[in-house]
């Protein structure tokens, strides 16, 4: 993969926006970052692929979906993110980080979580590693997660709820960050996403780049060459940006090659697609101070928050909105400065889905495929049921995580919404 | 301290000084104390800020509240969500510094995305030049080390106002040379690591503090964790040229918040605790001089 963007900026977004007491560890895990992780010292990148692969269940399949081929009268592969251990893709970057930590001698892991997906995964790791573990959520994702947090706490970590501001992702994310300045000599934070300081989005995408690495190579084994287009959805743009790495440098158009008098290679060109969750909708309540979408990417403006410059749902004096997605990953007022790079040069598409269309999607794909989706990847495949016709002929999309942990959420949601052929729980009491 | 000089780092040009913030620090140790503008209304925060000043502040910390103050503990949060639920903007903020009937210096404690949003263009100069208008001294911003710093550094240099950087327990070597190269007006020396909040004893980082950076001529003022005039006292016979308070007051607002007494009540309240820090640092300081002499 290209690496593209050496000095931790991505044009103007990026950088390392964070406190004073913080800056020594950001230099601390830069040079780590660069040692460990892109030069291989002591073997780092050759234990995690080992662990990746030993522990993680990698690699993971890219399955061609045979009845989502047919309704949309093309070739659908999806890549089984779902299938790693714990999952979602999440285990890639937290076994990467709790083994970065360990090979610089840190003691104890904070992390904060959203959806629960990072939260489970770096329990997991840290627990594998025999690190001590504190987890970060907010009081609202708490309890529409409440499997993940008895994962968590099953692992051995301990969850602290976030009452901050709305107690979600944001808030959970301010308050890791004050639990690190604190006890930032002894401990590493372990960043579930392409977002924060640099290092983390460059760091965490090269940890999840395995991604598309993976998918590419299987890919032409199935099929002679690339797709035609790759989704995933995007909260802070994690599973994003590891689906999309390694297809980065096979832009479209070619107008270049062909003005040139090169081959045209529309065969190779790969477009790419940024969903994110729309919402309830796109229109924004100033006032309230909400955002009832968290289409970071496709509705924000630039600013500062949690150590980078990035695209962000803020008002016009500058205050962080809250958000909103039906979706607890996804639910999150910025997104990683990488992506808001490659969406600005035109290299990724940032469209959304709305919160209907990713329950629905949630429903279908489950009947249909036998595979149960996050919510966050749900909005991925609402984006193929409506624009499947733009996609051309071979697509992938990142299957980020499994939907076990949102069943409760879909419940509920489902019975407010009239979807076709969803299931019904009203006859049963006591849940699931 | 503060006798105007600049620092010589060698690094070529020197920040520009408020003669202003110099000023504070000249005679004695200061004390500077922080609440956050508009808390719990606009109002009431005036009296409170005036009633510092009357405490004996020599330059006052005004927060402008961002609604992810990640550098800050629960005390100083709830003011944030107090202040901003009261409607307070960077406009209103600019308004309430006109408002003041204050004589000390005004320094503007924010995080950089107000700074950066503000006016009709990004960047952080529209906000800086109304800073300067409307009679502000210096920024302090917690979440841009002095590696993202120059833009804001050369508008701070264009409209003669003053950027105050942190310096942290952890802050060594090359880094500790890049942030006193930029700073004016004063450096914050944070007491301890972690987030504001008010200590029931003073960290014993300080001294090793306030040690690494005996040799830059610039005012040091000590912040995070003091409460009580007697931990002023032991702070500035330490070393400190001032002291910096913010959660030890905002505990008062709140407390007064909460119980729903008068914005005069609190104001006393406030002037009273004012008093007994400034008081403490004085006792410090004069603990400090017959030593000095004796050298």
């Amino acid at each position: 993969m290209t690496q593209q963007y050496a000095d931790g900026k991505f044009g103007e977004y990026g950088g390392q926006y964070v406190p004073e007491a913080l800056m020594p560890a950001i230099e601390e895990l830069t040079d780590a970052y660069e040692r460990y992780v892109l030069e291989n010292e002591d073997g780092f990148m050759d234990e995690f692929r080992d662990r990746l692969r030993d522990f993680g269940g990698r690699p993971t399949p890219t399955q061609h979906a045979e009845r989502l081929s047919e309704r949309y009268g093309r070739e659908v592969y999806l890549k089984r993110e779902d299938l790693l251990h714990g999952g979602a893709h999440k285990l890639n970057n937290a076994l990467g980080q709790v083994l970065l930590a360990k090979y610089m001698g840190k003691e104890r892991i904070v992390a904060e979580t959203g959806a629960g997906q990072h939260g489970t995964a770096t329990a997991m790791a840290a627990a594998h590693l025999d690190m001590p573990c504190e987890i970060y959520m907010g009081e609202r994702d708490i309890n529409r997660q409440r499997p993940n947090v008895f994962r968590m706490r099953l692992n051995g970590s301990a969850v602290n709820p976030v009452t901050t501001g709305r107690g979600t992702l944001k808030e959970a994310i301010s308050e890791t960050m004050r639990d690190w300045a604190t006890n930032v000599e002894d401990t590493h934070y372990v960043i579930g996403s392409v977002v924060g300081p640099h290092p983390f989005p460059a760091m965490v995408r090269d940890f999840q780049a395995v991604i598309s690495e993976e998918a590419r190579r299987q890919l032409r084994e199935k099929t002679g060459g690339l797709p035609d287009s790759v989704l995933a959805c995007a909260g802070g743009g994690s599973n994003t940006m590891g689906a999309f790495a390694h297809f980065v440098d096979d832009a479209e158009p070619r107008s270049a090659d062909e003005a040139s008098g090169g081959e045209p290679r529309d065969d190779e060109s790969v477009d790419l697609y940024a969903v994110e969750a729309g919402g309830s909708t796109l229109e924004v309540d100033e006032e309230a101070g909400v955002a009832p979408n968290s289409a970071s990417l496709s509705t924000g403006e630039e600013g500062v928050l949690h150590g980078a410059r990035t695209k962000l749902l803020q008002d016009s004096d500058g205050q962080i909105m809250e958000s909103h997605s039906v979706s607890a990953g996804l639910d999150y007022a910025g997104v990683g400065p990488e992506l808001a790079r490659l969406v600005d040069d035109g290299r990724v598409h940032a469209v959304n889905v709305d919160d209907d269309g990713a329950l629905e999607a949630f429903h279908r794909l489950s009947q249909l495929e036998g595979i149960i989706p996050a919510l966050e990847t749900a909005h991925a495949f609402g984006y193929l049921e409506e624009h499947h016709e733009d996609l051309g002929e071979v697509v992938l999309v990142n299957v980020s995580g499994r939907g076990d942990k949102d069943l409760e959420t879909v419940i509920e949601e489902t019975e407010k919404r009239d979807i076709e052929a969803a299931p019904s729980m009203a006859e049963f009491s006591g849940g699931i | 301290m503060g006798d105007g000089s600049s620092v010589d780092d060698g690094s070529g040009s020197d920040p520009v000084r408020n003669p202003d913030l110099e000023a504070a620090f000249a005679d004695g140790p200061a004390f500077v104390p922080y609440l956050a503008a508009g808390d719990p209304d606009y109002e009431s925060s005036l009296e409170y800020v005036e009633a510092l000043e009357r405490g004996g502040a020599d330059v006052i910390e005004l927060g402008l509240p961002f609604s992810e103050p990640i550098a800050e503990g629960p005390t100083i949060q709830g003011a944030v969500v107090r202040a901003l639920e009261g409607g307070m903007t960077p406009d209103r903020f600019f308004e309430f510094v006109e408002d003041l009937d204050v004589d000390v210096p005004l320094v503007c404690m924010t995080y950089y995305n107000l700074i950066y949003q503000y006016g009709s263009e990004q960047g952080p100069r529209p906000f800086v030049e109304r800073a300067a208008e409307v009679g502000l001294s210096g920024f302090v911003v917690p979440d841009l080390p002095a590696e993202e710093a120059d833009p804001l550094r050369e508008a701070c240099d264009e409209f003669g106002l003053d950027l105050v950087f942190i310096v942290a327990p952890t802050t060594r070597g090359d880094r500790l040379e890049r942030i006193m190269s930029q700073v004016s007006g004063y450096v914050y020396v944070q007491a301890r690591l972690g987030v504001t909040g008010a200590q029931e004893d003073v960290s014993g980082q300080t001294e090793e503090s306030l040690d690494r950076l005996a040799d830059y001529d610039v005012p040091k003022a000590v912040g995070f964790g003091i409460k009580t005039g007697e931990h002023a006292e032991r702070i500035v016979a330490g070393g400190a040229d001032g002291i910096i308070v913010g959660s030890a007051l905002v505990d008062i607002v709140a407390e007064g918040a909460e119980a729903g007494e008068s914005a005069e009540t609190v104001a006393g309240r406030l002037e009273e605790k004012a008093r007994e820090l400034k008081q403490g640092a004085l006792r410090g300081y004069e603990q400090r001089v017959p030593q000095a002499e004796g050298k």
